[in-house]
């Protein structure tokens, strides 16, 4: 009977599909190695891209956004009537609550020399809500930038961000190198990124 | 003296100001970077501070991620087939909950990875890494070999089902085969949505991953709670009806060549297995067929492979005609539809996407090219997603006419999520 054959058709047409299931699936991952990259990458902001729009404080996976504001120091002018600190029509340059423009005090400004102040972020209270970056790129130097910060980040396979971006500013950058801050590189430089998705 | 110093300083402050209004107005927007006021030299001895970058998880845990599911997939096939231990792979699949699941948050998974791979094989310019598609290929070699031992030990949204089920119903053939036609519609509209660039959608309603992160959006929450309370009830009820993984996994563990058995030797037909699995996927031994039946059998099976043809053109056209709706799941296609079709949304200063696309200089023209260019490759893809649904709707109705002859109580290959429950009711101990 075809029990006690070594080989029956049904056995046959088994280790046929296996065989043709493997080299699909192989010869998928064989197509998608051709455009892989050595490592792993992670998302990021380019901030010459960033239009500000305040979707980034909203739209993350995570509760409090792994969006926050940067400064990039080598970019600030230190001045006294900073755009990003002070809300525009200031008249009195004081601490008072009505004349910040940062919602959660998420930035201390502190007296150096005469005329010149330097303002630091604190994270913890930073919310990425981007309206300091837009007084600043308005006013100032654009020394403030927003940055997605990679000890909060969870790297999710598609950035619900990037998702929403307006401006297609978010994009996977290689993970050893994962931050664009501006004065390290410009707009013109381009970066081994890939596309948004 | 005082009064008249402050409105000097005011005057001043005044004075500062318009000029900062003018150097407004003369820069462009394209000339962020240039630096409006130079960095100052200071004279106290100020260090400035530099950013702090603190660095991702390196690339070498996602390394160790692959090797942790290796491990736990060669483990789940060695408790399955050698130790036959259902104890094994509880312990197994708690390991995973809390690894894949509650530590490595969920991401990235086999599930989501089809949609890398499909990304990158028809867009290029998309880097992938290495680590996604090991995730990808080695759930699927094992399947090859063992069955699905993924579904059962590792993949963290199918174990978290799993552990909650509490008390199955048995669903009736015709609504296990209907919801089954599920799974492929989400594959099939993932790889669409991927390759035209568009969306990840089983990443985006995925609805465990809320809960290993523990916070999300509260629809993403509500969708998980509302999965796991069906599921106690309704065994699995995201893999089974709508997992598109699971399509690939089914396929290959249909030819696994080492399935898990429920038996170790020779069944004795006490019947004791029959309502263990909680996933109705344990094909009972066939009913004899007096000969009559059986011709009529064969005449619908032949009338339902004569029909394939029929369902798969049906389907092409169907979604071919609907692929300027399914289009609109591109965010360039969306926001030129909109644009035309009510052109005073360009004075709405509230729509964001709007505003940001009149000021990024793109002319309107562009991108329309760019949004007719998307739609063509929905064009193609749409009757191909089509035909493929198709072809799926005839092979489900053809199946339910083939004649098998089997005589023992078997797990039903492509169904079977390999998790033993049913070994541990055979009473043949060797």
């Amino acid at each position: 009977m075809s029990e006690t054959r070594k080989y029956n058709r049904r056995d046959f047409l088994n280790k046929g599909a296996r065989f043709t299931l493997a080299l699909g699936a192989l010869g998928l991952a064989g197509m998608a190695v051709r455009n892989a990259l050595a490592g792993q990458t992670v998302w990021q902001i380019d901030p010459f891209q960033c239009t500000q729009c305040g979707r980034c404080a909203t739209d993350c996976v995570l509760s409090e956004s792994a969006v926050k504001c940067v400064h990039a120091y080598d970019l600030c002018g230190y001045c006294d009537l900073c755009g990003g600190y002070f809300k525009p029509g200031v008249t009195d340059l004081n601490t008072g609550a009505e004349n910040m423009l940062c919602p959660t005090q998420a930035i201390e400004r502190t007296f150096i020399e005469e005329p010149y102040f330097e303002y630091i972020i604190h994270e913890e209270l930073c919310i990425g809500c981007a309206k300091c970056v837009a007084g600043c790129s308005s006013f100032g130097n654009g020394s403030l930038i927003l940055q997605i910060r990679h000890d909060r980040c969870v790297n999710c396979n598609e950035c619900s961000i990037a998702r929403v971006c307006p401006s297609d500013a978010i994009h996977r950058v290689p993970a050893n190198d994962p931050y664009l801050i501006k004065g390290d590189f410009t707009a013109a430089e381009q970066k081994t990124w890939v596309n948004k998705s | 003296m005082k009064r008249k110093a402050n409105i000097l300083f005011n005057l001043e402050r005044w004075v500062s100001y318009t000029s900062l209004i003018f150097l407004f107005l003369v820069s462009l927007p394209g000339s962020a970077q240039v630096q409006r006021f130079p960095k100052p030299e200071f004279e106290t001895g100020y260090t400035q501070p530099s950013p702090t970058t603190p660095e991702p998880r390196s690339d070498f845990m996602a390394y160790v991620d692959v090797l942790v599911l290796l491990l736990v997939m060669s483990l789940a096939a060695w408790f399955l087939l050698k130790k036959r231990s259902r104890m094994g792979i509880l312990w197994l699949s708690v390991f995973s909950l809390v690894y894949f699941g509650f530590f490595r948050e969920g991401c990235v998974c086999s599930v989501g990875s089809i949609q890398n791979i499909a990304l990158t094989l028809f867009n290029p310019s998309y880097a992938i890494s290495l680590p996604i598609i090991l995730f990808f290929l080695l759930p699927l070699l094992f399947s090859l070999f063992f069955g699905r031992v993924f579904c059962a030990s590792a993949c963290p949204l199918g174990v978290i089902q799993d552990l909650v089920i509490l008390k199955p119903l048995s669903l009736p053939l015709w609504l296990r085969k209907t919801l089954g036609l599920f799974p492929y519609i989400y594959l099939g509209l993932a790889v669409l949505l991927a390759a035209t660039s568009s969306e990840f959608i089983i990443c985006r309603y995925d609805p465990f991953v809320g809960i290993f992160r523990m916070g999300a959006e509260f629809s993403m929450i509500v969708l998980g709670i509302a999965f796991l309370l069906m599921g106690l009830f309704v065994a699995r009820p995201y893999c089974r009806f709508l997992c598109p993984y699971g399509v690939l996994l089914g396929w290959t563990s249909r030819f696994s060549r080492k399935h898990m058995s429920i038996t170790p030797s020779a069944c004795i037909q006490c019947r004791l297995c029959e309502s263990s699995c909680p996933f109705d996927a344990i094909d009972n031994p066939s009913e004899a067929l007096n000969a009559e039946q059986k011709v009529v059998n064969k005449r619908r099976f032949l009338l339902f492979l004569l029909l394939i043809p029929v369902w798969m053109a049906s389907g092409a056209l169907a979604l071919y005609q609907s692929h300027p709706f399914l289009s609109r799941a591109h965010p360039d296609v969306y926001l030129a539809e909109l644009l035309i079709a009510h052109p005073e949304m360009k004075e709405n200063k509230d729509n964001l996407d709007v505003q940001t696309f009149l000021a990024s200089g793109k002319t309107m023209e562009q991108l329309v090219i760019e949004a007719k260019q998307i739609r063509e490759k929905y064009k193609t893809g749409s009757w191909i997603l089509g035909a493929f649904l198709g072809l799926v709707i005839g092979i489900t109705l053809m199946n339910l006419f083939v004649t098998r002859k089997q005589e023992d109580f078997l797990p039903n290959k492509t169904n079977c999520y390999s998790c033993g429950r049913c070994m541990t009711y055979c009473p043949v101990k060797k």
